[in-house]
C-alpha cells in the first residue's frame, strides 16, 4: 500500500509566552495549551492533500511521548489521518532517539514518503527529519514549500537561504516541511466525531528496538537578556537626529 | 585535547562568512585544534579562503563534480568519515548547514546541538529554545563526539592571518549517493547586500500593503546601503520574497541598525532580531509589541516617514 508517515509532536501552543521558571530547572508548562507543533499540521496537510490527488492510499501519523500525546493523536486523525501510533514513553526523547524510533517504524510500516516539519517550536532542533534519513538511508527535502510526486520520484522546491531549490528525490524520502507549502484545514465537528472510531496503536519504544537515552542534559534555563529601554522620538527630524548621533546615518 | 572539524559554506569560488563565525565559535573552545573541510567541484579558491583564517590549522579539500551543489546526502557520508578523530564537528545554522549537520550527526550515532550562542567549555553551550524566549545550557559527556551547527548571529567573523594554514586534498572512500538530485535554484539577483551579514537592515511588514509599496523601503534601503528584510506576514502575503523572512523560522540576523516599519513585532520576529545593536520601530499603533524591544522607536504613518527620512539623510550628504 502506498503510505505516507507523518510525525506529529505535542508542544506548548505558539500563542503562549512561555517564562523560565525562577530556580532555573525548566519552563513553565503546567495549565499551558498543548497543540500539534505548526509544522508537523503542515506535514499532515501535505500527506492529506497527496493522498486525495490519488497518489498516496494511507496516512499514518505517529507521536512519542507521554500519554497526553494521544489528545494530538486524535486531532491528527480528525484532520484526516486513516490511523494513528503512539510510541509510549515518559523518557526525554532526543532528536537522534525520535529518528530511530521513526526509522523502525519506516521499516514495519514500508512508507513511500516520511513527512515532518522542519523542527518543532519548543526546541527548535530542526533534527529529527534529517537524521531519520540518515539512518532509512534514504534521500532528504528539507524545508520544503512545494512537493510533486510524480511515479516513483518526487520533486521538491526548497526555501533556502539564497532563495528557492529545487530537487529531484527517488522515494521512499524524507521530506520537512516550511510554513508556506500549505494552510492546514480546520477540524470539522463530525470529524472529531469520526475520528474517535480511528485506529489508535500503543506501542513501547522497547518493542521497536529503541532504548531512549538521554546524552545531552539540560544544565539550566534562563531567560533571555533584556534588551534596555528605548526612547520614543516624536517626529521624523528627531529619529534621523538621533540615528545620527550615533553615527548610524 | 579538542579537535573541531568545520565544514565550510561557499558559493563555489567564495567562502560564506558564516564560515568565519564557526571558526569564531570553535576558538572559544580552549585549545581547539580547528580545520576546515571544503567540499566543492574544484575547492581551490575558497580552501586558499579558508586557509586565511585566524585559528585555522588545517583546510582539507574534497574535490568532486557531485559536490558542484552543496547537497546533505552527497557530503554528510563523506563528511562523517573525515569526521573520525575529531571532537567536534561544527557547521553554520544557516540552511546549508541546518540541512547537512544532522544527516552527519545521526551517521555519526552522534548527538546534535543546535544553535550554539555561547561556549561554555568543550562539552558545555549555551542554545536558544521557543524562539529565544528561554536559554538552555546543555552538557555533553566527555566521551561523546559532539556535532553542532553555530547560530552565526551570536559571532563576528575572525580575521585573516598572515601565515596561511596547510591545504590537504583528502579522499574520502564513502561513495556518493545519487538517490538526490539538483534541478535547479532561483536566487533573487540583487546588488544589495546579502540580508544575513548587513550592517545594516530596513524591513517592512503587513502594513506596507503590497509588492508595490515595498518599493518605498528598497529605494531608502539603496541610500543607506541596506539589506531589505520582511516580516512573515508580508512574506505570506507575497508583498516579499521567501528569503527575505526575518524571525524564528527565516533568518536570524544582527546588524548595526533595523529598521522596523509596520511590522508589529510577534515573538517568532523579535527572536530574528535580538542581536540587532540598534532597533528602531515606526508603527502607527502605538501599543505594538515592537516598542517593547525598540531602542528608538515613532508612532506614524510609514508611507509619510519613509521618503522623509531619505530627503533628511540626503540633505547631510
Amino acid at each position: 500500500m502506498k503510505r505516507i508517515l507523518v510525525s506529529i509532536k505535542r508542544v506548548v501552543d505558539y500563542n503562549v509566552r512561555i517564562r523560565v521558571k525562577p530556580d532555573g530547572s525548566g519552563v513553565i508548562t503546567d495549565g499551558v495549551k498543548m497543540s500539534i507543533n505548526p509544522f508537523d499540521e503542515i506535514a499532515l496537510e501535505e500527506a492529506l492533500r497527496i493522498k486525495e490527488k490519488g497518489l498516496a492510499e494511507e496516512v499514518v501519523a505517529v507521536s512519542i511521548g507521554p500519554a497526553d500525546c494521544q489528545q494530538q493523536l486524535r486531532t491528527a486523525l480528525a484532520m484526516g489521518a486513516d490511523r494513528a501510533i503512539h510510541v509510549q514513553t515518559d523518557a526525554i526523547i532526543e532528536p537522534l532517539t525520535a529518528a530511530q524510533v521513526l526509522k523502525a517504524l519506516a521499516d514495519r510500516e514500508q512508507p513511500m514518503l516520511a513527512i515532518l516539519g522542519k523542527q518543532a517550536i519548543d526546541d527548535d532542533c530542526s533534527q529529527t527529519g534529517q537524521m531519520l534519513a540518515a539512518l532509512w538511508q534514504r534521500p532528504q527535502a528539507t524545508f520544503a514549500s512545494k512537493v510533486e510526486v510524480e511515479g516513483d520520484k518526487a520533486r521538491v522546491t526548497r526555501e533556502v537561504d539564497a532563495g528557492l531549490e529545487t530537487l529531484e528525490v527517488d522515494l521512499p524520502a524524507v521530506i520537512t516541511t516550511d510554513l508556506r507549502l500549505n494552510e492546514p484545514r480546520y477540524v470539522k465537528l463530525p470529524d472529531i466525531m469520526k475520528a474517535k472510531k480511528k485506529p489508535l496503536d500503543t506501542i513501547e519504544p522497547a518493542a521497536l528496538g529503541v532504548t531512549p537515552v538521554e546524552v545531552v542534559k539540560s544544565v539550566h534555563f534562563e531567560p533571555p537578556a533584556a534588551r534596555s529601554k528605548g526612547i520614543m522620538v516624536k517626529d521624523t527630524q528627531e529619529l534621523v537626529a538621533a540615528l545620527r548621533s550615533k553615527g548610524l546615518v | 585535547m579538542a579537535k573541531v572539524l568545520i565544514v565550510a559554506e561557499h558559493d563555489g569560488s567564495k567562502l560564506n562568512p558564516a564560515t568565519a563565525k564557526c571558526v569564531a565559535c570553535a576558538s572559544q573552545i580552549a585549545g581547539a585544534d580547528i580545520s576546515i573541510v571544503v567540499f566543492a567541484a574544484d575547492p581551490s579558491a575558497v580552501a586558499a579562503q579558508a586557509a586565511a583564517l585566524q585559528g585555522v590549522a588545517r583546510v582539507h579539500t574534497v574535490a568532486h563534480a557531485l559536490h558542484a551543489q552543496p547537497l546533505a546526502a552527497t557530503i554528510a557520508p563523506q563528511l562523517a568519515e573525515l569526521a573520525a578523530g575529531h571532537s567536534h564537528v561544527f557547521g553554520p545554522s544557516t540552511t546549508f548547514g541546518k540541512d547537512l549537520m544532522p544527516r552527519v550527526a545521526a551517521l555519526l550515532g552522534a548527538p546534535q546541538i543546535s544553535d550554539i550562542m555561547a561556549v561554555e567549555s568543550a562539552t558545555r553551550f549555551k542554545r536558544p529554545i521557543y524562539a529565544g524566549n528561554a536559554i538552555i545550557t546543555v552538557d555533553v559527556p566527555a566521551d561523546r563526539q559532539i556535532v553542532a551547527t553555530v547560530r552565526v548571529a551570536s559571532y563576528q567573523p575572525v580575521a585573516t592571518q598572515a601565515a596561511a594554514a596547510l591545504i590537504v586534498a583528502a579522499n574520502p572512500a564513502a561513495a556518493l549517493p545519487t538517490h538526490t538530485r539538483f534541478v535547479s535554484v532561483t536566487a533573487a539577483r540583487s546588488d544589495r547586500p546579502d540580508l544575513q551579514t548587513a550592517a545594516k537592515v530596513v524591513s517592512g511588514g503587513r502594513a506596507l500593503g503590497s509588492a508595490e509599496n515595498f518599493q518605498i523601503l528598497y529605494s531608502l534601503a539603496d541610500k543607506l546601503g541596506a539589506a531589505v528584510g520582511a516580516s512573515r506576514a508580508a512574506v505570506d502575503a507575497g508583498y516579499a520574497a521567501n528569503d527575505m523572512q526575518v524571525g524564528q523560522t527565516g533568518k536570524i540576523i544582527a546588524p548595526e541598525l533595523y529598521l522596523a516599519f509596520g511590522i508589529s513585532g510577534a515573538i517568532q520576529h523579535l527572536t530574528g532580531i535580538k542581536d540587532a545593536r540598534t532597533i528602531v520601530a515606526i508603527n502607527k499603533d502605538a501599543e505594538a509589541p515592537i516598542f517593547e524591544v525598540a531602542d528608538i522607536g515613532l508612532v506614524g504613518d510609514l508611507f509619510q516617514i519613509v521618503p522623509e527620512i531619505e530627503k533628511l539623510i540626503a540633505q547631510s550628504n
